[in-house]
């Protein structure tokens, strides 16, 4: 038995989030008493893969057939089945993203293997098997018993630490066969030069109590300071102020940043849903019974245009030291 | 084209929750909505159908639920769906839900299979892709757009940093989220007086066995108050920062 875990690329590299997960894979399969297998699918150089080493998977599996550019789910799924049953996978990691979400799923099928969708740290027993997650947005924790003999975890992103491993890991060419890919992809679009919020360790949000898109000059300003991705309210992004995607909370992205940043935002129960897994949260708001204070960790009562500011500032300067 | 959206009944996201034992959801007192990406698939699919160069003859709601689901299901049809489905079991998992699913619409023709991203409640993003597996259908997740052109059907899938415009052949099943429409459509009065003639066929669940089980809830320990920094004095805060909280 071993534990199997999914490593995404992007453009041919791993992320701080691929790190993670496989460094949660190994503190799962030492759990177990066994051993970590990462599967890579796509274009990866060798040099990347050996990464994944560094944080203790003993062998890669590297999927790399041209056909095999851009996500399928179907022929991902198929590739992954057939490494889980290859590798005799008693356990199969995910992380909670898109790509994760869409192919867990189906493999949950194709295995009989139960999910345990979203987790936020190590399993809490094996037998039984009990893993724990958040449930109702933030507002509640479960624990959740898996029951059957293949369980395939997915873990939130940010939830677990980096644990260095001295493993070298071995890689081994992987050609499970697929079906046809039926997804074409016709066109992408990518933002370039930005810091993804989902992937960004400090994030400076925005609300109405910003006033105006004109206003935005000052939480840019802070988060290239803090070398933060901006994010927003939904009205902000709504009124289009700022763009879709910069929305959190429970209908835009769920983030789990180590410092959120909020300000001219109320704390509607929806936007903080979205951040609910944020380490450290920081308000600025106007009013001292805006219901943002509730969640923050630390809170300044002023205007917000002055405030981030002042706050740019005392961050270069605290940083120059 | 025929199109089926699957609609969990939620708690209303204001809802306090509360837990019975600890081992399960207290349902007293709680309000229920159609879960909101839901909506915005249903939304996004009465308008596929009102937009009449789209060829959609149909939109058909089902959910996985007891005859507590119903006017949730009533509420779909007033805002346009045609027809609602219930299949009459306790909702256990994402499992034995997409298993029921894929039991009552195999071979009935939908071309397209609309499901929210994720449940508000159990957070877990599962139903739809594993739908599509008991199906053998393609699946696309986090699609934020949805065009009809001749017969093929677009989708904007959202990546990391981006978008990808892609086609898979019908049928298929879509995840969906925010960006699909841009606000619920509201039910109006002559919704709902006419999604009382419209068909609410109740189904009987089959006998699949779900593969988790919730054992326990927690509510989140209460959290210390927050420290408050003069306006004046933001130096303050970033000591805190950096040597307090150590996020900087
Ligand atoms: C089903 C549903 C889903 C939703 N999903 C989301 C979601 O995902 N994300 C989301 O964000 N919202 C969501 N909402 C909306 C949510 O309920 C709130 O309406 C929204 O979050 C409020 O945005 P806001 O805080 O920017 O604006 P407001 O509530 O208008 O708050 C503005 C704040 O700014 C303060 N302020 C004013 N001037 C200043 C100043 N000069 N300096 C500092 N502070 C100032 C005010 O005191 C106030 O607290 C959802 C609602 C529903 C019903
Ligand atoms: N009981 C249910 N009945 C019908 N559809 C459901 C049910 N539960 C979940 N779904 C669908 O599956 C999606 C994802 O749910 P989940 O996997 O529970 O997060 C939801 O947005 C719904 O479209």
């Amino acid at each position: 038995m071993s534990v199997l875990v999914y490593t995404e690329n992007w453009d041919g590299k791993f992320k701080k989030a691929s790190y993670e997960l496989v460094s949660y894979a190994t503190q799962v399969a030492e759990m177990l008493n066994t051993s970590v297998t990462a599967i890579s699918i796509g274009k990866v150089n060798d040099d990347e893969l050996l990464k994944l080493g560094g944080f203790g998977a003993t062998k890669i599996l590297k999927a790399d057939d041209q056909h095999l550019n851009g996500l399928d789910n179907q022929a991902y799924t198929d590739i992954i089945a057939r490494a889980a049953i290859e590798e005799g996978a008693g356990v199969i990691v995910f992380s909670h993203n898109n790509t994760g979400k869409a192919l867990a799923s189906r493999l949950s099928v194709r295995l009989k293997a139960a999910v345990g969708a979203g987790l936020i740290k190590l399993p809490v027993s094996l037998s039984p098997f009990i893993v724990y997650k958040k449930v109702f947005s933030g507002k509640a924790f479960a624990q959740v018993e898996l029951k059957t003999e293949v369980k395939i975890l997915t873990l939130m992103q940010n939830s677990f630490e980096l644990v260095e491993a001295d493993s070298r890991a071995e890689i081994v060419s992987f050609a499970g066969e697929t079906g046809v890919p039926k997804t074409v992809i016709k066109d992408v679009q990518k933002q370039t030069g930005k810091i993804l919020l989902t992937d960004a360790e400090v994030v400076v949000s925005g609300g109405r109590g910003m006033k105006s898109p004109d206003n935005w000059g000052v939480i840019e300003e802070l988060a290239d300071a803090l070398g933060a991705a901006t994010a927003c309210s939904r009205p902000v992004s709504d009124e289009g102020w700022r763009s879709h995607d910069e929305h959190t909370g429970q209908t835009g992205k769920i983030i789990a940043p180590n410092l959120y940043i909020a300000a001219g935002i109320s704390g509607a129960i929806q936007h903080m849903a979205g951040i609910s897994s944020t380490k450290c949260i920081v308000a600025i708001n106007t009013d001292s019974d805006a219901p943002v204070f509730e969640y923050a960790d630390y809170g300044v009562v002023g205007d917000a245009l002055k405030v981030l500011p002042a706050l740019t500032r005392a961050v270069k300067e605290a940083k120059s030291k | 084209m025929k199109i089926l959206v699957c609609l969990g009944n939620v708690p209303d996201t204001t809802t306090k929750v509360k837990f019975a034992d600890g081992a399960a959801l207290d349902k007293t007192g709680i309000q229920w909505i159609i879960n909101p990406w839901d909506e915005l698939a249903l939304t996004r699919a009465v308008e596929l159908k009102e937009d009449s160069g789209n060829a959609v003859d149909q939109v058909t709601v089902i959910t996985v639920g007891g005859k507590d689901a119903e006017p949730t299901l009533r509420k779909a049809l007033a805002i346009g769906a045609d027809e609602a489905i219930r299949i009459d079991a306790e909702p256990a998992d994402a499992y034995s839900v997409a298993a029921q699913i894929a039991e009552a619409v195999r071979d009935k023709g939908f071309d397209l299979i609309l499901s929210g991203i994720e449940s508000s409640d159990y957070n877990g993003s599962m139903v739809s892709g594993m739908l599509a597996e008991f199906l053998n259908n393609p699946s696309v997740s986090a699609v934020s757009g949805i065009l009809i052109q001749g017969s093929e059907v677009e989708l904007t899938r959202e990546i990391d940093g981006g978008k990808e415009q892609v086609v898979v052949p019908a049928p298929f099943v879509a995840a969906v989220q925010k960006g699909i429409a841009r606000e619920p459509r509201i039910a109006a009065m002559r919704g709902i007086m006419m999604a009382r003639k419209k068909p609410l066929t109740v189904i009987p669940a089959v006998d699949v066995n779900p593969l988790t089980e919730f054992v326990k809830f927690e509510l989140p320990q209460p959290k210390p108050p927050c420290k408050m920094i003069d306006a004046e004095d933001i130096d303050v805060l970033v000591q805190w920062l950096q040597n307090e909280a150590k996020v900087l």
